[in-house]
Formats: C-alpha cells, sequence, structure tokens
C-alpha cells in the first residue's frame, strides 16, 4: 500500500466526483485547445488571402527629388522626375531568399499622353500580375490585347469614351476593349495598356518607372522581403506599404487577443470547478484524513494525496482536453473557413501546452483544499462521528 | 519500569467564564506490558486523556512522557512520526477506509514506511493471522461483521508491532459475544508484551485490565485495582502492579 495506491483507489470509488473534475478541466483546455487551433488556422487562412489582397510593397527609383503630390492632388505641376529600373533587374527578386513569399510582381510604365486633346497619365502594366494585385478591378469589357486599352471610369467620362471606341495616342490608333468599374482610387483617372505597348509609346524599352509586389509574409517580416529586395536591386528604393501592412496585423492582433481572453475565462471557470468539488471531497474524508493522521501520516502526506489526485485527473484532461479540442477546431474550420480542413496535424508544442496548463491549473486549484487537509486536527478529525 | 509517564496533566476547552477542564491535573505511571482499563461516566474526561495519551491533543499543560520522550516537546509532524512507530489506535467507530479492502487497511500504517511492498504484506498477513482474519483479506469493510471490522482496526493498529496500543471503547458497537472475542484478543495482546490502554464503560471488559484507572470530572480518583478475567476465573491475578502514588 503506497500514497499513489490510495490515491488510485479512492479515484476509482468516487468516479462520479473524478469525472466531474475531469469534465470540468476537459472543457477549459480543450477551449484554450480548440481556439488556439482555431485561430492560429484562421489566421494563416486570413492573412494568406489578405496577403494576396493588392500589392504590400514598392518598387520606384531611386531619387533626389520630393514628391509634389499628396493624396492625389499635384502641387507644383510635376509630381517628381521620373527615373527608370530596368527590367531585367526586376529579375533579380526572383533569387532573394523570400522568393517562395512573393505572390505577384507587376511592373508599371507610366506616361503622359494626350487622347483627345487632353493630357492623360498612361500606365502600361502585366495584366496577368494586375489580376493578383488588383483583384478589385472590375473591367466592364475584356483585359486589352495588342493595340487595344481599358480607360478608368473617370478617365471614361471626361474623355467620354467608351467600350469599343477608338483612341489615337502618339499616332497610334488604340480600341477601348473595356472601362474599369469606379474603384475610387487614382486607377479611376488612368488609361491602361500592356507594358510592352507603353514602353514602345514612351521609347522606354526594357525599363520601368515601378514594380507592386505582393509579398506573403507570413513566416517572414515584410521588413525583410524589403531588404532582400533591395539587396537585389540596389538602384532601387524598396519600401513597405506601412498602413496596409499594419492594418492587417492589427486586426489579426486584436482577433487573437480577444480568442485568448475568452480561453482564459473558460480555464478560470474551469479551475473554479476543480477547486470547489476538491473542497468538497476533503469535507467529505474527515474521518479518512483523521485516521491517516492518527495512524502517523505526517501533513506532507496528506498534501501528497490530495495533489496526486488533482495531478492524475488534471494530467488525464490535459490529454483528453487537446485531442477534443483539436478536433473541434477542425469541426468549426469547416464551416468559418473557405478552404477545406479535413483535420488539424498534431502539434506537439500545443499539447505539451494543454497538459501543462491542466496540470498547473489543476494542483493550483487544489491548493487551498490540499491545505485544508493537511491541517485538519485528527483528534476533531475523528471526533467529527 | 515506567514506560508511560503523566504528569499533571491539564487540558481546558473554551475561553473565558466557559473555559472548563476537560483533565484536570491528572497524574500516573505506566509499566510496560500492562493492561489498563479507564472508566468513568461519560463527559468524565476519558476519550480526551486517551486523545492526549496518542499525542494528538495536546495539553493545555502538564508533560506526558513516553519510552523517555517528552512527546509534547516534540513537533507535529515528529508526533506524527511518534504515533506511526509507537501506538496503536483501536477506535469504538473502527473508522476503516471503505475503499480499501481488508488487507490494505491493515497495510495504512506502513503507506508511509520505506519497506518493500512484499515485506509489507507480509506484516500485514501476519496481523490478520494474529486477530483470526487471514481468509477474509480481500474482503471490504462493507462486506464482513461489527466484529470482524474491530479486529481488521485492531490488526492495522499492531501491523507496525508498535509497543503501546490505545483502545477507545473497542466493544462499544458490540455484542456480548463478540465483545467477549475482542477482549480475548486483547489480552493475548498484553500476553505477548504490548502495553493496552483501553477506555471502556463495560466492567465486564474492564476485568480483563491488571489495573483500572477511574477518571471522574476529568480527575483520577482511583488507579489501582487487581480485576480477575470474567471469563477465565483459574487465572490468578497481575503481581507487581504499580499503585496510584
Amino acid at each position: 500500500m503506497t500514497l499513489k495506491e490510495i490515491t488510485i483507489r479512492n479515484l476509482l470509488r468516487r468516479k462520479a466526483k473524478a469525472a466531474f473534475v475531469l469534465a470540468g478541466l476537459v472543457i477549459g483546455v480543450s477551449t484554450v485547445v480548440g481556439i488556439i487551433s482555431f485561430v492560429e488556422a484562421m489566421t494563416n487562412d486570413i492573412n494568406h488571402k489578405l496577403e494576396k489582397y493588392g500589392a504590400n510593397i514598392l518598387i520606384v527609383p531611386k531619387t533626389e527629388n520630393l514628391t509634389l503630390t499628396y493624396g492625389g492632388l499635384s502641387l507644383g505641376g510635376v509630381s517628381f522626375e521620373m527615373a527608370e529600373i530596368r527590367e531585367s533587374e526586376l529579375l533579380r527578386v526572383d533569387s532573394i531568399k523570400n522568393a517562395q513569399n512573393i505572390a505577384a510582381l507587376g511592373p508599371l510604365v507610366l506616361g503622359v499622353v494626350h487622347v483627345n486633346s487632353r493630357k492623360v497619365l498612361m500606365a502600361g502594366v502585366d495584366f496577368e500580375a494586375s489580376e493578383i494585385l488588383k483583384p478589385w478591378w472590375n473591367i466592364r469589357g475584356n483585359v486589352p490585347g495588342e493595340g487595344e486599352v481599358i480607360i478608368g471610369a473617370e478617365a471614361a467620362r471626361v474623355l467620354n469614351l467608351g467600350t469599343g471606341d477608338q483612341v489615337k495616342i502618339k499616332d497610334r490608333v488604340f480600341y477601348v476593349s473595356g472601362v474599369l468599374q469606379p474603384t475610387g482610387s487614382q486607377d479611376d483617372q488612368l488609361v491602361f495598356t500592356r507594358l510592352a505597348a507603353a514602353q514602345s509609346i514612351f521609347e522606354k524599352s526594357g525599363r520601368v518607372s515601378m514594380a507592386e509586389v505582393a509579398a506573403l509574409c507570413k513566416d517572414c517580416p515584410i521588413d525583410e522581403m524589403v531588404n532582400q529586395i533591395s539587396d537585389a536591386i540596389p538602384g532601387a528604393k524598396v519600401m513597405a506599404i506601412q498602413q496596409v501592412v499594419k492594418g492587417r496585423m492589427e486586426t489579426l492582433h486584436q482577433f487573437k487577443n480577444f480568442s485568448y481572453g475568452i480561453s482564459g475565462v473558460i480555464l478560470l471557470i474551469g479551475a473554479l470547478v476543480v477547486l470547489v468539488t476538491m473542497m468538497g471531497s476533503v469535507r467529505e474524508r474527515t474521518e479518512e484524513i483523521g485516521i491517516f493522521r492518527a495512524i502517523g501520516f505526517r501533513r506532507l502526506h496528506i498534501l501528497k494525496i490530495v495533489f496526486l489526485e488533482a495531478g492524475i485527473v488534471s494530467g488525464l484532461a490535459g490529454i483528453i482536453g487537446y485531442f477534443v479540442g483539436l478536433a473541434a477546431a477542425a469541426v468549426a474550420l469547416n464551416f468559418f473557413s473557405e478552404s477545406s480542413v479535413g483535420s488539424l496535424p498534431l502539434n506537439a508544442e500545443l499539447a505539451a501546452g494543454a497538459l501543462t496548463v491542466a496540470l498547473i491549473v489543476g494542483l493550483a486549484a487544489s491548493a487551498y483544499p490540499a491545505f485544508m487537509a493537511a491541517r485538519m486536527d485528527p483528534n476533531q478529525a475523528l471526533r467529527a462521528l | 519500569m515506567n514506560y508511560i509517564v503523566a504528569e499533571n496533566l491539564v487540558k481546558k476547552f473554551g475561553n473565558g467564564a466557559a473555559k472548563v477542564a476537560a483533565v484536570d491535573g491528572i497524574s500516573f505511571q505506566i509499566e510496560a506490558g500492562e493492561f489498563i482499563g479507564m472508566m468513568g461516566e461519560s463527559g468524565a474526561g476519558k476519550s480526551t486523556l486517551l486523545g492526549i495519551m496518542g499525542a494528538m491533543n495536546a495539553p493545555t499543560s502538564g508533560r506526558l512522557i513516553v519510552d523517555e520522550i517528552d512527546v509534547y516537546s516534540l513537533k507535529q509532524e515528529q508526533r506524527a512520526d511518534f504515533r506511526r512507530e509507537f501506538l496503536g489506535f483501536v477506535f469504538q467507530s473502527f473508522h476503516l477506509v471503505p475503499y480499501l479492502t481488508v488487507i490494505e487497511n491493515v497495510m495504512l500504517p506502513l503507506a508511509v514506511v520505506k519497506a518493500g511492498k512484499k515485506k509489507k504484506r507480509a506484516l500485514a498477513e501476519e496481523a490478520l493471522l494474529q486477530v483470526g482474519l487471514q481468509d477474509k483479506a480481500l474482503r471490504l469493510p462493507s462486506q464482513i461483521s461489527g466484529g470482524e471490522k474491530e479486529r481488521v482496526a485492531i490488526a492495522r493498529s499492531i501491523v507496525n508491532e508498535p509497543p503501546v496500543l490505545l483502545a477507545d471503547e473497542p466493544t462499544g458497537n458490540l455484542d456480548t459475544k463478540t465483545s467477549q472475542e475482542i477482549m480475548e484478543l486483547l489480552s493475548k495482546l498484553n500476553d505477548h508484551g504490548m502495553t493496552i490502554v483501553m477506555v471502556t464503560h463495560s466492567p465486564e471488559c474492564a476485568r480483563y485490565a491488571g489495573r483500572v484507572m477511574r477518571v471522574s470530572d476529568g480527575k483520577l480518583i482511583e488507579a489501582a485495582s487487581q480485576t480477575p478475567r470474567l471469563f477465565d476465573s483459574r487465572r490468578e491475578p497481575r503481581s507487581g502492579l504499580t499503585s496510584h502514588p
């Protein structure tokens, strides 16, 4: 007969009570595990989608001049002198360390042209990359092919152009293949054509004005991506669009904090369940504890018995809670995530964390009842009957 | 040689005007191997005195010396060790642990002793043999009779081979025949050298003791008598008993 055997026999005898404590802790642990797993998976999913939703890095030529444009308002006639970046330099981006994190790279050539006697900004773009860089674009018509252009909503109104119309740009005839639905951005005022055509018009063969990059930055900070691209193209200025990045991160951060807060509350409730049940258990065992003390058990032995009981139940709760939480997260993800999730992978760190948290909560909640039991006067405990 | 010496033991309960002395200046000496019966009316202080002797109830004043150890000069945890090594307890209500089998109940005092499982089991089986319950080792307390429960309690109290056995109304819940069996058992243990102090209301049980102490209102009023055993009148009374000073 050992203290451990006494503990196990007591647990087996008081199955209902042990099950109640177990259930309280399992609910707490599984909620924490489920929320963490769910949040992690959703964060990855949301992050992936957000990162594909437009550019978050700009590559522009290095210049000594400062911009004379703010919020779309030009205050000086010309925003800045246009230097260029070589297309061949942009190819070096494919060789950076985190090249696999680049969802799309879209070079742009910008220039001013005259259309119907008006000056208008024309952009030559890679329309395939634009599908990722500008997913909000909605073209009423078709993506332009050779000799075709699309026109921003505002530009179409001002220039009085629509789908199918002809325009003459620098002695070349282009057809309007579509009109961009209003975007609320500068794009509404531009004329867009294919990159090569714009390079030809502006006589900038093999050169671009800037490039937009959509970087997936889940596993690396965006600053690192910026540094890598800067190193690859020393003649260019590479910037993260901080508002975009920080906005996304802030949203996800708040979502995570809220989830962890809920988890903490539920764990606390689980701890209270353990505390109340163990207190009741100790009170019920007044006679037993009196016997133990009368026959020569030290206070430490009584403490060991109570903590062993709590430890066994908590350990079980940690293991069961982990698997239940994981299963619950997988089920929830199938409802909330567009991407299908069959099951979540086992995470050793999370499993160890779940077990540790369960043990800490269970043992901490049992501390008061344990000390209460150990302090029992054996004389009074036996007289209590 | 005096094995147990009580010097002016006092135990008071309550506060202020409501303070009452359950034990009021009791002194006695008990030799090794004696069988002491302690009698008195309800509320006389017998159980309180037994609790003090059991190192579970510190007296308000006075000393208790067992085997030259001043019991209440020990710290609480040391008193727990003392109880385990020197004392065995038998209670009126048996106080068996309901979810442990008979043999596991007997092994309980050994749970905190450093010894191998086989040795512990052997000691428990020996104790059960002494009380005649070796065939009921695997039963639960709910599956045995009152007399058998008391035997299990006795086996538990002797498994550690303590020199002193304290029994508080061991036959209080038993019928006459069973009481006799229990008293025969205690007598047998005493014959083997165990010092026994037994609180009892029953004169029939008290006759098994070599000396009877009478307690009244917390005071020791009588501590010397030679008593023949009720069911064995052929046996000579004990000789060389120490009188109350």
